[in-house]
């Protein structure tokens, strides 16, 4: 084996200088990250300029309130709620828009991601515009079927159930788009071979098209993962976190502390709870993701 | 056994089609709505649903008072400063991910891919501190400075994925044609990529468009981004259904336009480039 040339140091250098603009901004986000992480050892307030260490007090009266264990019920709910939905939904749109290429097919396809661009509040303000009971059109159409005045984000049964929606509308193009591109791209000749074999459609979608997706499918379910469990603008924009606390999940709830009751100590370990459930579940999905994408190349 | 197939099959298909009408009506009609109320007057809002005299009067309401105008120039200044920044800073590093081999590179590379998931309000707390003492809080200059971290990830991912597909061989022989790096760098790769570039460039504008969570706590008085001005219409006691539609279908319209510029590349784009479209 022939050993590697010695670079000169000018070349060795050369990546980390051409790096180095990303490198200077990227302190930017990396300085408040470690702060915050300092913030949540004090009892540091907006209110006052005057603080001071309290160890591990903030840690352990999180655990110790229900409120936290609350936030975190409503996070695992939305984000179970959403994520399930969004990724069968997104699934089944893509397989059944993959069958026809016709004109309406094709059309479809372009219109039907128009929502993933939309911001969640102004999806929100398209909800309420819709809903609302004195002109909304779902309320009229609703009243045919004689119910009046449907509650929607303002009762503790329903409030789930509509920011649920929302997330659906705005998010399910995202699974869509991305298993569309997937089914596009997968090889024909398993499907020839299967086709002589003789296996049902089922049969075949199940050993050979959800294996092949799989990958897509892993790619979709860890960013709509992140977003979800982290949501902000649609429970913000809703409700706040009501009725009650309802749909205080742990961002909504961190807000709170921070900003309603000026008390950052406490609430940013309830963020990093957050950030250590997305970083460990991340890291779960990544690899599941490079041993789907190697077995396939295989 | 081909009969009980093909029977699958016709169902299956049936049913694909009904999914998909209904799904359709679910996704689309929203927006149509919006349009719709958009040239209602507020009388006319109460008395019929889909006949009436289409009016201007609630596009004038909302062009002419209250500060929306001012918001939607504000995030335009905002989203474009960010992304121009994150164009000049990501570039290179994308580039350097690319093509060179050096310790630490992946670590570089995910440090930075977590700035999209790690939960915007984790930095925005201590962030909202630093900016008072800094005096960024309510500037153009603070606001540009944290919205380009939103676009960042999302263009060196994707570029990155670009300048590899780009043939390491071309750039030797333009380089023994005697060529300078530089000139390589710009007059070679940039063109190659360039589709790419605007994609990327553009699908970072409209998530720096979308975003709320900043302007909500880091700005507000002297600036306002467009999302947070769009809430007001929710929150005001006597609500102009007409000027709350208006008021998404302008916050909605420059997106659905850039959307379909970048259509080829949207896939690639929104998986930061794991998924070739």
């Amino acid at each position: 084996m022939e050993k590697q040339q010695k670079k000169p140091l000018y070349l060795k250098l050369r990546p980390w200088l051409i790096l180095a603009p990303t490198l200077i901004v990227t302190l930017g986000i990396l300085y408040p990250f470690c702060q915050a992480i300092f913030y949540s050892f004090t009892n540091f307030s907006l209110k006052s300029s005057v603080w001071e260490f309290v160890g591990i007090k903030n840690w352990v009266e999180m655990l110790k309130s229900t409120d936290f264990w609350h936030s975190l019920w409503v996070t695992v709910k939305y984000t179970v709620a959403t994520v399930g939905l969004e990724m069968l939904l997104g699934l089944l749109l893509a397989l059944a828009l993959n069958r026809k290429d016709n004109l309406f097919s094709r059309i479809l396809k372009v219109v039907l991601i128009f929502p993933l661009m939309v911001s969640p509040v102004i999806a929100t303000l398209l909800f309420k515009l819709m809903t609302n009971s004195s002109v909304g059109i779902i309320e009229k159409f609703l009243n045919l079927f004689g119910v009046y005045a449907f509650p929607w984000t303002a009762d503790s049964s329903t409030a789930l159930f509509s920011v649920v929606l929302i997330d659906l509308w705005v998010n399910t193009p995202f699974v869509l788009l991305l298993v569309l591109a997937g089914l596009q791209g997968l090889p024909k000749s398993p499907y020839e071979s299967a086709m002589i074999d003789g296996g049902t459609a089922w049969f075949t979608f199940k050993t050979l098209t959800l294996p092949l997706l799989k990958p897509v499918l892993l790619i979709a379910l860890i960013f709509r993962f992140c977003a979800a469990v982290q949501e902000f603008s649609i429970i913000y924009s809703t409700t706040k976190g009501g009725p009650g606390d309802t749909l205080m999940n742990l961002s909504l709830s961190a807000y709170q502390e921070a900003f309603t009751y000026s008390s950052i100590g406490t609430a940013v370990p309830r963020i990093l709870v957050l950030w250590l459930i997305i970083n460990f579940v991340s890291k779960k999905l990544v690899s599941a993701w490079l041993k789907s994408k190697s077995a396939n190349a295989g | 056994m081909y009969q009980r197939k093909s029977k699958f099959e016709r169902t299956a298909g049936i049913a694909g089609t009904i999914l998909l009408v209904v799904y359709m009506i679910f996704s689309l009609f929203p927006l149509v709505w919006m349009v719709i109320t958009s040239f209602k007057s507020d009388v006319d809002m109460y008395k019929t649903l889909f006949i009436f005299k289409p009016t201007l009067e609630n596009f004038k309401n909302v062009l002419t008072t209250g500060n929306y105008v001012k918001a939607f120039t504000d995030n335009f200044i905002i989203c474009a400063g960010a992304v121009l920044i994150s164009v000049i800073v990501g570039v290179p590093a994308a580039y350097a991910l690319a093509r060179y081999q050096f310790k630490k590179k992946e670590s570089v590379a995910f440090t930075i891919l977590s700035f999209k998931f790690a939960p915007e309000i984790l930095i925005i707390i201590p962030l909202f501190a630093i900016f008072q003492t800094l005096h960024l809080y309510d500037t153009y200059l603070g606001m540009i400075w944290i919205y380009q971290f939103i676009g960042l990830p999302l263009l060196i991912w994707v570029l990155r994925g670009y300048f590899e597909d780009i043939p390491v061989e071309m750039e030797r022989a333009a380089e023994l044609d005697g060529y300078s790096w530089w000139s390589v760098f710009f007059k070679m790769l940039i063109p190659l990529i360039r589709p790419g570039l605007v994609a990327a460039a553009l699908l970072s504008f409209i998530f720096c468009w979308n975003n709320f969570t900043f302007g909500l706590m880091l700005c507000g008085f002297h600036i306002q981004t467009i999302t947070v001005s769009a809430l007001t219409y929710i929150a005001t006691d006597t609500v102009h259904y007409g000027q709350m539609a208006v008021a998404s279908l302008i916050a909605i319209a420059p997106e659905i336009i850039l959307c379909l510029c970048i259509q080829k590349h949207l896939v690639r784009g929104l998986s930061f480039g794991a998924v070739k479209g």
